[in-house]
């Protein structure tokens, strides 16, 4: 099959024949744009999902107070003075973490990322199946657009909070925006799996048969390991994700009991016998927690390569790498109980899921070592794109110890559910995940648009960011060391956290500066797209094959033959070469020792 | 207006700023300035910046926690509770050093070998001895922190004492009610079915029975009377022919209690109190924790206690108090001071305030409280001002046949 798909592919290359705007486009099938469509329509749902986030933000440092903006945006049913609803609150947080994590962590970062280097890197065409391909995108589009038109259902988005546990996701009862933005978002989560699985399976099914000569699994850059197993773990585990959403269609609309048992509410005693909440829990934490490795890993993988690459020298320990990597993806199907230990799950149970969740702390400790010891004695070119992955590894570290402390079910009892443990995933997944996204635009935006990002405003950019980053989440421990849950649309009710009211304003302020930043990114990314310098076709001397593609997108991605691969990706600063790098497809020296 | 201008001075920034972007762009370009290239200044300014962001963001960490320490909890007033926060301390105690030598390297070595043109980075691409030491002692840590917590986590869970008090923690949407098993010694047994206004928790006995079954039967006679001699339009038939569906359902299930011949005799004397409860010093409480409608948590912090009430089953959790209410007052020189039990699952509009206060007696003063409160069958539960959700949704079924009445009046009418 491979090798039909190479004869069909090429000579599709040397054809030239004119597209049509649609086809170019809209509905193209080619990698590269599909990768930027991916790219602008996550950026799209960010800003969204980030300007709810400072909404939000507002009322928790101001509780009760009126903004005018809150009244512009959400208008008199939401914020009747400028005062935010508290039903619209909860909208506001799952709308907001639903966005962050599907469609931008998950679409966005591999939509964009495996798309764009998984052919470009193996030295492919295209993907295996181009059609599937631009399914996958179109699927993934019109499920944000229904995730973004339920804000703007009349009975509220959907409020449960994006882990949207029943029966109160079940029942509109129990809360209106349970109604009719829960079916939405229901509807919008069955398509967006769905363009995942389209997507992963195209990303196994590339890597696995598509590597050029010469490209073996062994001389992949890390990157396309990183992505190869997330696309591992997605089609294991959206799957599952999406039965417990069918499941909960069917409870809320066609009787059945699943996750419903002996309710009474709105002064009905309900018929659902012998369902079980706890039920829905273990089958959204079986997608869930893979899930937070779906986000990391490419993000991780991003950052191999881009710290190799900027310290002009290879990545320490190759092999483990790609040994951690392998360990991360199937420990994590395996951990996901840690998110119930006070579910009212068997308290044994929860001891099994300690165990397997603290041994991912080794393999994650290799990986960050192995970051500093790269960084060691290196060269290290500061490019904002460097400066982002060692933000990376910062916030990886710092994020990575406190969740030792969650994993901790003896421990998990007093910060469960607190702010604790928003302050923990956001440092892992809203700084490392989006770190590692960012460096990725920095480092491939001349490989994506054929014009370099503006270097300056990329270092304003990283530099706001990672303070307002650390300056909102990092005091977010203590206030969940406070005892204070999360999910609470005001704490004024609650004498023992008024100490917690001026950390709270420091947050909002430390967010709406992050906020601001990402317009100077905005800025950049679309001035530099249409006006940026032209750019060269290896501006990082980097190793990997997308580098030796022309500048100028093209259908096939290489002019004449496929390059041939010779060598691992990290030969860089190699003794007894002049340069401090030699391309893959370089062949060996006689004598040369591969590494 | 005030809009207006603001929209300007946004606008203006924009423009401002692309403006900036442009003459940068130009005069790169007359100097041949790459994007890619980064000037010796370039390196050496954010070389310096990671540094000091490094020391700023160490200094960030160890004001917060002088300045907030205060602000976070007070020592545990239970006896697990010594000890998860001996273990939290403990961890602490590894986390926070690796906190500040993997980020310290991190940085440092960022600051350090900050490019130079002079120089060539160390072809260095594995070793295995190095990689060996930082997988093994990461591993014998978390050897250490897994024993030590799954010990003090099955000490927690583990079975509760003989003469541990039972005391049930029964919540809905958006308050908690605690109930004590009274002179027998036992709680009794309750139903979601049983569930009627002066009986919120569902509490079974035998006269409650047959009371429960009277109502729902004369519910069903009612709506099949309407469906016999009114005339409605087809969606409202439909409507009532579901709910006496489901009352029927619900009376099938109470009749079980009937017919199953048991003597429900332990709920009438059950205690129920709300907006605050009491527990002994010293004494091993286990609570028994239900939820009528979604899923709610018991976030007891000062206790380092937590577990979600979840519709369909009962939980457990269990503590000793040590520290009574009074005491804690002293400690804490606040008179105000409540323990509190919050709710902490995320269960609908009102989650944020969904609270009761805790009061820990000593043993006499527990006793002397208890004896004060009523018994189910000398006092129903009253609801709670503001708590109308029972006597509401009761009422919605009167409530809109009367609806209904006035619309045919009006339909007569005309």
């Amino acid at each position: 099959m491979g090798a039909t798909s190479h004869a069909h592919t090429e000579e599709h290359a040397h054809h030239h024949h004119e597209e049509s705007f649609v086809s170019k486009y809209v509905f193209s099938q080619d990698h590269k744009m599909i990768s930027k469509q991916f790219l602008v329509t996550a950026i799209l749902m960010a800003l969204i999902a980030m300007m709810l986030s400072v909404f939000f933000r507002l009322q928790l440092a101001w509780p009760g107070e009126s903004f005018g903006i809150l009244n512009y945006f959400l208008g008199d049913r939401w914020a009747p003075d400028g005062v935010l609803d508290r039903s619209m609150y909860l909208s506001l947080v799952t709308i907001h973490g639903t966005i962050m994590v599907f469609f931008v962590l998950t679409g966005g970062l591999s939509g964009t990322f495996s798309n764009l280097l998984i052919p470009l890197q193996i030295g492919a065409r295209d993907m295996a199946s181009g059609f599937l391909n631009m399914l996958s995108y179109w699927f993934f589009f019109v499920s944000t657009i229904i995730m973004v038109a339920s804000l703007f259902v009349e009975s509220g988005a959907a409020g449960a909070g994006w882990t949207v546990y029943p029966p109160l996701s079940a029942l509109p009862q129990a809360m209106p925006s349970s109604g009719l933005g829960m079916t939405l978002w229901l509807i919008s989560m069955a398509i967006f799996v769905a363009s995942s699985l389209l997507g992963s399976l195209n990303y196994i099914v590339t890597i696995l048969n598509l590597r050029t000569k010469g490209m073996k699994m062994t001389r992949l850059p890390l990157t396309i390991w990183a992505f190869f197993v997330t696309a591992v773990l997605g089609v294991l585990s959206f799957p599952v994700l999406f039965a417990a959403v069918l499941l909960l269609i069917m409870d809320r609309s066609l009787g059945t009991s699943f996750y419903l048992s002996d309710i009474y509410i709105g002064g009905e005693a309900l018929d659902p016998v012998g369902g079980s909440p706890v039920l829905y829990q273990h089958l959204f934490w079986f997608l869930g927690h893979p899930e937070v490795y779906i986000v990391l890993l490419p993000a991780l993988g991003i950052t191999s390569e881009i710290i190799a690459t900027n310290s002009r020298k290879p990545i320490f320990g190759y092999r483990a790498m790609i040994g951690s990597l392998l360990a991360i993806g199937f420990l994590s199907f395996i951990v996901w109980g840690h998110h119930m230990f006070m579910s009212g799950m068997n308290p044994f149970l929860g001891s099994v899921f300690v165990f397997t969740t603290l041994l991912i702390a080794i393999p994650s400790a290799v990986k960050a070592f192995n970051y500093i010891t790269t960084l060691w004695k290196g060269n290290l070119v500061l490019t904002p794109a460097m400066l982002f992955s060692i933000g990376l590894v910062s916030t990886f570290v710092t994020g990575g110890l406190t969740g030792i402390i969650l994993a901790d079910s003896a421990l998990d009892i007093n910060v469960h559910d607190t702010y604790f443990v928003v302050g923990h995933f956001h440092i892992v997944m809203g700084l490392s995940a989006i770190f590692g996204m960012f460096a990725g635009v920095y480092h491939w935006f001349p490989k994506m648009f054929g014009r370099m990002m503006n270097t300056k405003m990329g270092y304003l950019h990283f530099w706001l960011t990672i303070i307002g980053g650390y300056g909102v989440f990092f005091p977010m421990h203590f206030v969940g060391m406070a005892g204070a849950p999360r999910r609470y649309y005001q704490y004024t009710d609650y004498p023992m956290f008024e100490g917690l009211t001026d950390l709270n304003v420091l947050i909002t302020y430390f967010a709406i500066m992050a906020a601001f930043a990402q317009g100077i990114f905005i800025l950049n990314f679309f001035w530099s797209a249409y006006r940026g310098q032209k750019a060269v076709q290896n501006p990082w001397k980097s190793n990997t094959l997308e580098w030796t593609t022309p500048v100028e997108h093209m259908h096939g991605n290489w002019p004449g033959a496929i390059p041939e691969v010779h060598r691992w990706p990290y030969d860089y600063s190699k003794p007894g070469k002049e340069l401090d790098y030699v391309p893959q497809n370089v062949p060996l020296e006689v004598g040369e020792e591969e590494h | 207006m005030e809009k207006l201008l603001l929209i300007l001075v946004v606008v203006l920034a924009i423009v401002g700023l692309a403006q900036l972007a442009k003459v940068y762009q130009i005069t790169s370009e007359l100097n041949k300035k790459r994007e890619e290239d980064i000037s010796p200044t370039s390196t050496k300014v954010n070389a310096n910046l990671l540094l000091i962001f490094m020391i700023a963001f160490f200094a960030f960490f160890i004001w917060q926690t002088v300045e907030y320490w205060g602000v976070l909890l007070p020592e545990p007033a239970s006896e697990h509770g010594v000890e998860t926060d001996r273990l939290f301390n403990i961890n602490w105690l590894i986390l926070i050093p690796a906190f500040f030598l993997v980020n310290f390297l991190l940085f440092y070595f960022s600051w350090k070998y900050a490019y130079d043109a002079k120089r060539k980075a160390l072809y260095l691409s594995h070793n295995n001895t190095l990689e060996l030491i930082w997988t093994i002692i990461p591993s014998i840590v978390l050897v250490f922190i897994i024993v030590y917590g799954l010990i003090t986590w099955n000490k927690i869970m583990g079975e509760p004492s003989e003469d541990a008090i039972a005391i049930e923690l029964y919540s809905k949407q958006f308050d908690w009610t605690a109930r004590y098993a009274g002179a027998d010694d036992a709680l009794g047994e309750a139903s979601y079915t049983m569930i009627t206004g002066p009986n919120p928790l569902g509490l079974i006995t035998n006269e409650g029975i047959q009371e429960k079954l009277e109502e729902l039967s004369l519910e069903i006679e009612q709506m099949e009377k309407m469906l016999v001699e009114e005339i409605l339009p087809d969606s409202r038939v439909k409507e009532i022919k579901e709910k006496i569906g489901m009352r029927t359902r619900q009376r099938s299930k109470v009749l079980n209690y009937l017919e199953s011949k048991r003597d429900f005799n332990t709920a009438k004397d059950d205690i129920t109190v709300k907006g605050e409860m009491h527990i002994p010093l010293g004494k091993e409480v286990n609570f028994q924790i239900r939820s009528r409608d979604v899923i709610h948590s018991a976030y007891m912090p000062h206790f380092r206690a937590q577990m979600n009430a979840v519709p369909g089953m009962t939980t457990q959790f269990k503590f000793v108090p040590t520290i009574t209410t009074a005491e804690m007052r002293t400690k804490l020189q606040d008179p105000e001071f409540n323990y509190i039990l919050l709710c902490n699952k995320v269960c609908g509009s009102a989650h944020y305030n969904m609270q009761m206060a805790i009061v820990v007696d000593t043993e006499e003063d527990y006793q002397l409280w208890l004896a004060q409160q009523k018994t189910f069958v000398e006092a129903p539960v009253e609801n709670a001002p503001g708590d109308t959700t029972v006597a509401q949704a009761d009422s919605t079924l009167v409530a809109s046949e009367a609806e209904l009445i006035e619309e045919e009046s009006k339909v007569a009418v005309k």
